[in-house]
């Protein structure tokens, strides 16, 4: 025996156990190891969060526990409610953008691809090819973004503190691309009502393709470092299983309903904004497991690079926005010189543009799932009512059937994978 | 917006509307709408459950997913409250909306956390912001406000924004702070 288990040996737990703790201790005299004399039946409820990295956000949960296997799980929600929706009743169209790109903080263009689109069905407007390109592209880096930032904090949940560094490292080069594209690196508001704020900058697809050069073999080495992990194995595979038709009672869709096997992605099955026009596969799962909703992130992330080349290599020419000029803003500098354009752009940034009365939801497929905007109108310049159906909202209640009967620490490994977003959820 | 998916038209949706009042009940259907492609069925609250089911089970075109449900203020048209029920097919790939609408009154509208356990959360978010109550439901409880706020702030007639913020120099000013 080495000189660090005869240490460890040696070490007395006696004085702790004889500390006036509160909660229930050890009786005297009973051995330590015994299950049954201790009680079996013996639960404890915890709080885990509000404040808690493991959450992913302020997401308190109330556990009870019965030794280290999970029984029950009660998520309470709200801690960061700040009335996104309402807030948009008070602006106008184009300035409620800004506001719903904050609910779900990681998937910021696919909030205002969901708005923009639901505004542009009440218009009626058609967006031009060159601008649905560029918002695929957007798009999908902005998956590959929020795909990264779930492996990197989900493995540091497990203890794989590398995934980590090596996650952002790759997100910090697409918030680079975005900073090129809108001058922003979050919530850029790069999409506009009718298409694109700008077109992308020279040099932009050179450092693109760069970027895409490099992902795959990047995305090796995170499966190199992770599929031989024997901790990662033991945390993921077969915990967290929920049946396909309780995930579908529960409303439960993205890479969670795609990882039980049920082929279901909007981008395929309702192609919207030309993701018709794109050649890539959607990865299921077998077994449901955290195992397989971890493969099926993997692979999105390198059908993603797919789509975003063939849409750079396919990108076509033309206007980067609608020439509608009673919705979008006239070039800058036909201001100095039209008197019309100048009119316009007053109008529009006085007053916006007001949308004829009705109703439309829109739904596209986010890094999480099924995100539908429903937007009412009541032919005002400001919406009447915007909600978001908010994939992370929905998935959290399935957090109960995956946790329950796991042990806790798998459990921590059940939320990293459900990859919820507090933003979203509470908006 | 030409969008994907094989989406009910103007004469599908009166179909639909047809084979649930002849299933259900004759006042269940109230109207129908369709548009900018998308079809929505408009039906008499006490019969959400069973419109809801029938469409889920009964119907030779059923929609077994509850996509989304949300509520939404008409003000200042009567009545104000409505609910929204986003149906989809994923065999078909088509979606159906169904609408119900209820007065600030008598805002009640059966549960459907039965038939579709994902609307358990989305009911309790309609009640907490629009103050429908989900006559059944399993835990009516508010979800993203405070328990003990007072109000429904998504209605059209809830001010927006002059709210005191709660600190510990002015807890003891605000009323109900004791509470």
């Amino acid at each position: 025996m080495s000189d660090y288990r005869e240490r460890e040996k040696s070490i007395s737990i006696g004085t702790i156990e004889e500390e006036p703790v509160s909660g229930t201790r050890l009786e005297p005299g009973v051995a330590d190891d015994g299950g049954e004399e201790r009680g079996e039946a013996e639960l404890l409820t915890i709080n885990l969060g509000p404040h808690h990295p493991a959450t992913h956000g302020v997401l308190r949960l109330l556990c009870t526990l019965e030794g280290e296997t999970v029984r029950n799980i009660e998520p309470i929600i709200g801690y960061v409610h700040t009335g996104i929706e309402k807030s948009c009743e008070d602006q106008e169209y184009w300035k409620a953008i800004t506001f719903v790109e904050r609910m779900d903080y990681l998937s910021y263009y696919f909030n205002a691809y969901a708005y923009c689109s639901a505004v542009e069905t009440l218009l009626d407007e058609e967006v031009p090819p060159r601008a649905q390109y560029l918002r695929v592209i957007h798009m999908e880096l902005n998956r590959i973004a929020s795909h990264l930032f779930w492996l990197g904090t989900g493995a540091l949940d497990i203890g794989a503190i590398t995934m980590l560094w090596w996650a952002l490292r790759e997100r910090d080069l697409i918030l680079d691309l975005f900073e090129m594209s809108s001058g922003q690196r979050f919530h850029t508001r790069y999409f506009q009502v009718g298409g694109v704020m700008e077109d992308i900058p020279p040099g932009f697809e050179a450092k693109l393709r760069e970027f895409l050069a490099q992902m795959p073999a990047r995305v090796d080495q995170y499966e190199a470092l992770l599929d031989q992990n024997e901790i990662w194995l033991q945390r993921t595979q077969n915990t967290g299983i929920v049946p396909l038709e309780k995930l579908l009672e529960l409303g439960v869709t993205g890479p969670l309903l795609r990882a039980a096997g049920k082929p279901w992605d909007l981008r395929k099955a309702m192609p919207y904004c030309s993701y018709e026009d794109f050649d890539f596969k959607i990865p299921v799962g077998t077994v449901g497991d955290n195992y397989d909703r971890y493969r099926v992130r993997m692979a999105e992330i390198r059908e993603s690079v797919g789509i975003v080349q063939q849409a750079l290599d396919g990108l076509p020419e033309g206007p980067y926005i609608t020439g509608n000029r009673k919705v979008a803003l006239p070039p800058r500098h036909e201001l100095a010189t039209s008197m019309e354009a100048l009119i316009h752009h007053f109008k529009l940034v006085t007053e916006g543009f007001r949308v004829p009365p009705g109703e439309a939801y829109v739904a596209i497929e986010s890094p999480r799932g099924e995100l539908g905007c429903f937007v009412l109108a009541d032919g005002s310049a400001k919406p009447a009512r915007v909600h978001m159906r908010d994939p992370s909202f929905v998935n959290l209640q399935a957090l109960k059937h995956m946790g329950e009967g796991t042990v806790i620490a798998d459990f921590i490994a059940c939320l990293a994978m459900l990859d919820p977003i507090l933003g979203g959820i509470d908006r | 917006m030409p969008r994907g998916g094989n989406y009910l038209d103007a004469t599908g949706l009166e179909l639909v509307a047809q084979r649930v009042r002849d299933a259900v009940a004759e006042d269940a259907v109230v109207g129908t709408g369709h548009e900018r492609g998308q079809a929505t069925l408009d039906v008499a609250p006490p019969r959400v459950h069973d419109v809801l089911r029938y469409l889920r089970d009964g119907d030779e075109e059923p929609y077994g997913f509850l996509a989304s449900l949300h509520g939404c203020d008409y003000l200042p048209a009567e009545p104000r409250l409505g609910v929204h029920y986003q149906l989809l097919s994923m065999e078909r790939r088509d979606r159906l909306g169904v609408r119900t609408r209820v007065t600030v009154d008598e805002p009640h509208v059966p549960s459907v956390t039965d038939l579709f356990p994902t609307a358990n959360f989305q009911e309790r978010e309609v009640y907490d912001f629009f103050g429908v109550v989900f006559d059944g439901h399993p835990d009516p409880r508010r979800i993203l406000m405070p328990e003990d706020y007072v109000g429904h702030p998504q209605r059209r007639d809830f001010p927006m924004g002059g709210e005191p913020v709660l600190f510990t120099f002015n807890e003891h000013k605000l009323p109900r702070w004791y509470e």
